[in-house]
């Protein structure tokens, strides 16, 4: 491919065996027609779409599908704009290549969710595909596929494909485009009675130029976006055939165990590896950077042998370190007069001295870790002049780059085949496990899957970070807040950089962040910046209101008066909820509003605390504005897996640190939420016809507060570091 | 050791250590990848099986000890036709990842077999599988609509 230009346009052209494949394509000029029987010239069409002659259609999906659903609600975007007969649609995921490479999620994360200018956007958009490109972003994260890839690209892709059809029909009827109208695949002349389905038109269609600036629905013309269609994904998670990474066979592989140096940073010794190299079915046993691993002629036989190795640590930077530690110096760096500000408005200190009221608290949360069902694992075969990564993985662009620094090869040698995740929260964005597999494959010159252990998952995790915080707030007279202060730890991994901020209209605002470290490998966690500050940010309004003596409710709903979404959003929830209605003797209300990734969603918990302290979680409410619903019953699905998700967290998460290593080690230790302890959970989503938002994420964000003002409620105790189960609530 | 195993209805004879849990003779010599590896220690049961009708988590199961055991795994639930359990998933859309759903499709088929009307109680003390992307709001109400059938 020549160089490309600083734009992408619609390119399209015929198939062969005929048909219309209609995509962006990134070439010097404008028209990427393509020829019907070039392979060289498809291979530069950035294929979105194909339309083939049995007027079937298939979408081809740039993200990761890891139950999130959007290999089903871009293909529905698509379809809608180019008024298909869903029936006949399907979908396939995007090979690994730059073309594919979205620039929008590196701005949704840089940019938060501000709204730029037109014109400093597109400026931005050139400048950020230059930065995806080199960072290889093809990551499916951010709650951003939708949101960006939908609206952007599949939209657009879709309603090119449907003016070229029309097009094509007028052509061939000798009639005004205008007469013709488009539904379920069917282009019909209703004067003269004509029709033509899309598959006998794609042909000709496919000589059509693309338009550059397709005219898009409006959303009331919506025929498939908004209402609820099956995931293409799940019939094949329910009969055992749907392919994870780790249940790739390659002919020939082998298998590898492995196990880190448990102290983060440290080098180790392994006195008896001859001994083990000789266990049954060992291969070899492999020192690579910071870890070793057994390979062996079945996975068991590898982990065993494994579990037989001597690991001594030596010279780690951090052995003496322990969360308590840790959590104690970031406590006392957030006392810190330094930082770098997120809001410093107004003039905080005069309001303060000028108070009816000072309250002050300090929160914490703890390092936590991803545990995806499917514990990491990456297959991988190095052969001459070329690398094949078998892979679930957020990022498969990213991971090709990792692979192809392992193994030493350019990037167009590398292929990756990714699959279904068995869960991501953020981790399976990450390439460490790719660069081992590579590296293992090259030192035994055979395929390998490797497969971490659930041990190794938690205690080698890239952790989501703890932070620690000082809040203060001036409350006058009629107990509202003149002023919001915040300072807390900032160690990285905490985008986006709106998290901290309060959604509340305060006048006077000084928000920092302390930059803090440690050993602890960090990364990004299921709403990254926003699980840490929803809990701070909501716990402490929450603390605000009990002080003023006011329904914590309505004590939000006079802060938002001027912010008419969230207080829809956060009056649904509580209406929903039956906020004020009496309940059942020890149950009480807590409720909580956040909005991240371009949504907003509030959540109020119904818990009771029993004589013993247990908590338990009876109703989660939550109301959703996410602007338009593409798939509403998935959209609901992600807001009862991101309450799961954070109340795993909320009750029972931590990674404590110990003489440098992770104490917690499998799901005995590290607990989840299982059936007996989900709460009942109803969602109500609000049609606002706004821009469209995330949705894989921002449901976790409100349930830890929401959690805790429940508890609070319930028991006058105020929790201010998680997880709940370390509190004493007798 | 030689151990002989009917798995979905197939006999298998191997030759493999006693100690070798089932799920990895199951994945890794047989190749029935739908059950699936998730912590190794009983804990999570995204690798429940059927042995000779009783829902049993493979991962710690040495094979040694199943030897002449019939086994039913995700693959075999539905060969013939498709299991209620897995038709009322697809209904009710339970999967997300789906990573922990042929474990989970497992232990519920296995209770239904033993009580066909269980209470969310005895479900919930029966299913102890754990799923990371929250699916149990859905699990609890696809069961409801099998127990009322």
């Amino acid at each position: 491919m020549g160089k490309w230009t600083r734009r992408a346009f619609l390119g399209a052209g015929g198939l062969v065996g005929g048909g219309l494949a209609l995509g962006f394509a990134f070439a010097p000029n404008r028209m990427t027609i393509l020829s019907g029987d070039s392979d060289a010239s498809t291979a530069e069409l950035n294929t979105w779409l194909t339309i083939r002659l049995d007027n079937t259609i298939k979408v081809i999906v740039p993200h990761s599908e890891m139950g999130q659903g959007t290999q089903t609600g871009l293909p529905m975007m698509l379809a809608d704009e180019l008024d298909a007969d869903w029936s006949t649609v399907t979908m396939e995921q995007a090979p690994a290549t730059e073309t594919y490479a979205n620039n929008d999620v590196a701005r949704g994360f840089v940019l938060g969710d501000t709204t730029l200018p037109e014109s400093v956007s597109r400026m931005l958009d050139f400048s950020l595909f230059k930065v995806a490109q080199i960072a290889g972003l093809q990551i499916t994260g951010g709650s951003a596929s939708i949101r960006f890839t939908g609206q952007l690209a599949m939209r657009r892709a879709g309603a090119a494909a449907k003016h070229m059809l029309l097009q094509a029909a007028a052509t061939r009827w000798d009639v005004p485009v205008e007469s013709l109208s488009a539904n379920e695949s069917i282009v019909t002349h209703a004067t003269s009675g004509r029709s033509a389905t899309y598959g006998e038109l794609a042909n000709e269609a496919a000589l059509v130029a693309p338009p550059v600036e397709p005219t898009l629905k409006s959303p009331s013309d919506f025929t498939i976006i908004g209402q609820s269609q099956p995931r293409f994904d799940i019939p094949a998670k329910v009969d055992g055939s749907a392919a994870y990474g780790i249940d790739i066979q390659v002919p020939g592989m082998m298998y590898a165990a492995i196990k880190h140096a448990p102290v983060f940073g440290a080098s180790f010794q392994a006195p008896n590896v001859e001994q083990v190299k000789a266990s049954p079915g060992v291969i070899d046993v492999i020192e690579i950077d910071g870890a070793i691993a057994v390979v062996a002629n079945n996975f068991w036989r590898a982990k065993t042998a494994l579990e037989n190795l001597e690991l001594l640590c030596v010279n780690g930077d951090g052995e003496s370190m322990t969360s308590a530690q840790i959590y104690e110096r970031y406590a006392e760096a957030a006392l810190s007069e330094d930082g770098s500000y997120d809001a410093d408005e107004g003039d905080v200190a005069n309001a303060m001295l000028g108070a009816d009221k000072i309250v002050r608290a300090s929160y914490q949360v703890p390092f936590l870790a991803h545990a995806a069902m499917e514990p990491l694992n990456c297959t991988a075969w190095v052969q001459n002049d070329k690398c094949d990564v078998w892979v679930g993985h957020q990022n498969p662009l990213g991971a090709r780059k990792s692979a192809a620094s392992a193994a030493e090869l350019p990037e167009e040698q590398v292929t990756v085949h990714n699959f279904m995740l068995g869960g991501g929260f953020g981790r399976r964005s990450e390439t460490d496990f790719v660069e081992q597999a590579v590296t293992l494959s090259r030192k035994v010159g055979a395929p390998v899957k490797l497969i971490w252990s659930r041990e190794e998952d938690i205690r080698q995790d890239r952790y989501r970070p703890a932070v620690a915080n000082h809040m203060a707030a001036a409350l006058g007279a009629d107990g509202m807040p003149t002023a919001w202060q915040n300072s807390y730890t900032n160690s990285g991994a905490n985008e986006p950089g709106e998290s901290p901020l309060t959604q509340y209209a305060i006048a006077n605002q000084s928000i920092k962040g302390v930059d803090v470290s440690s050993a602890v490998p960090l990364g990004a966690w299921r709403s990254v910046g926003h699980t840490q500050h929803c809990f701070f940010n909501e716990s402490f309004v929450d603390e605000l209101a009990a002080e003023a003596g006011q329904d914590p409710y309505e004590y939000r709903r006079t802060l938002l008066a001027d912010m008419p979404r969230h207080r829809k959003v956060l009056d649904t929830a509580a209406e929903k909820a039956g906020w004020g209605t009496p309940l059942p003797e020890g149950h009480a209300r807590g409720i909580a509003i956040e909005q991240s990734f371009g949504s907003i969603v509030a959540q109020v918990a119904e818990v009771s605390v029993d004589e013993f302290g247990q908590v338990k979680v009876h109703k989660v409410t939550a109301a959703v504005d996410c602007g338009i619903a593409v798939n509403p019953n998935a959209v609901d699905a992600q807001i009862e897996s991101g309450i799961i998700y954070g109340l795993t967290a909320a009750l029972f998460g931590e990674i404590e640190i110990d003489e440098g290593c992770v104490v917690q080690s499998n799901f005995p230790d590290y607990p989840m939420v299982r059936l007996q302890d989900a709460p009942e959970i109803d969602v109500h989503l609000i049609d606002s016809g706004e821009a469209i938002g995330g949705i894989g994420e921002p449901g976790t964000p409100p349930i830890a507060p929401a959690l805790t003002n429940a508890i609070f409620a319930a028991t006058g105790k105020r929790i201010r570091s998680l997880p709940v189960s370390k509190h004493d609530l007798a | 050791m030689a151990v002989e195993l009917h798995v979905n209805g197939v006999r298998h004879q191997l030759d493999v250590e006693a100690e070798m849990p089932l799920l990895w003779v199951l994945r890794d010599e047989l190749g029935l990848t739908g059950t699936k590896f998730g912590c190794g220690v009983s804990s999570c049961g995204a690798c429940t099986v059927h042995v000779d009708g009783t829902a049993e988590r493979s991962c710690t199961l040495p094979v040694g000890d199943v030897d002449g055991a019939h086994i039913t795994t995700i693959e075999g639930l539905g060969a013939d036709e498709a299991h209620p359990v897995q038709i009322a998933w697809i209904e009710k859309q339970v999967p997300q990842c789906g990573y922990c759903q042929s474990g989970m499709i497992m232990a519920v088929a296995a209770l239904l077999e033993e009580n066909p009307s269980p209470s969310r109680a005895e479900l919930d003390e029966a299913v102890t599988n754990i799923c990371r992307c929250g699916s149990y709001q859905r699990i609890h109400e696809a069961v409801d609509g099998l127990t009322n059938v």
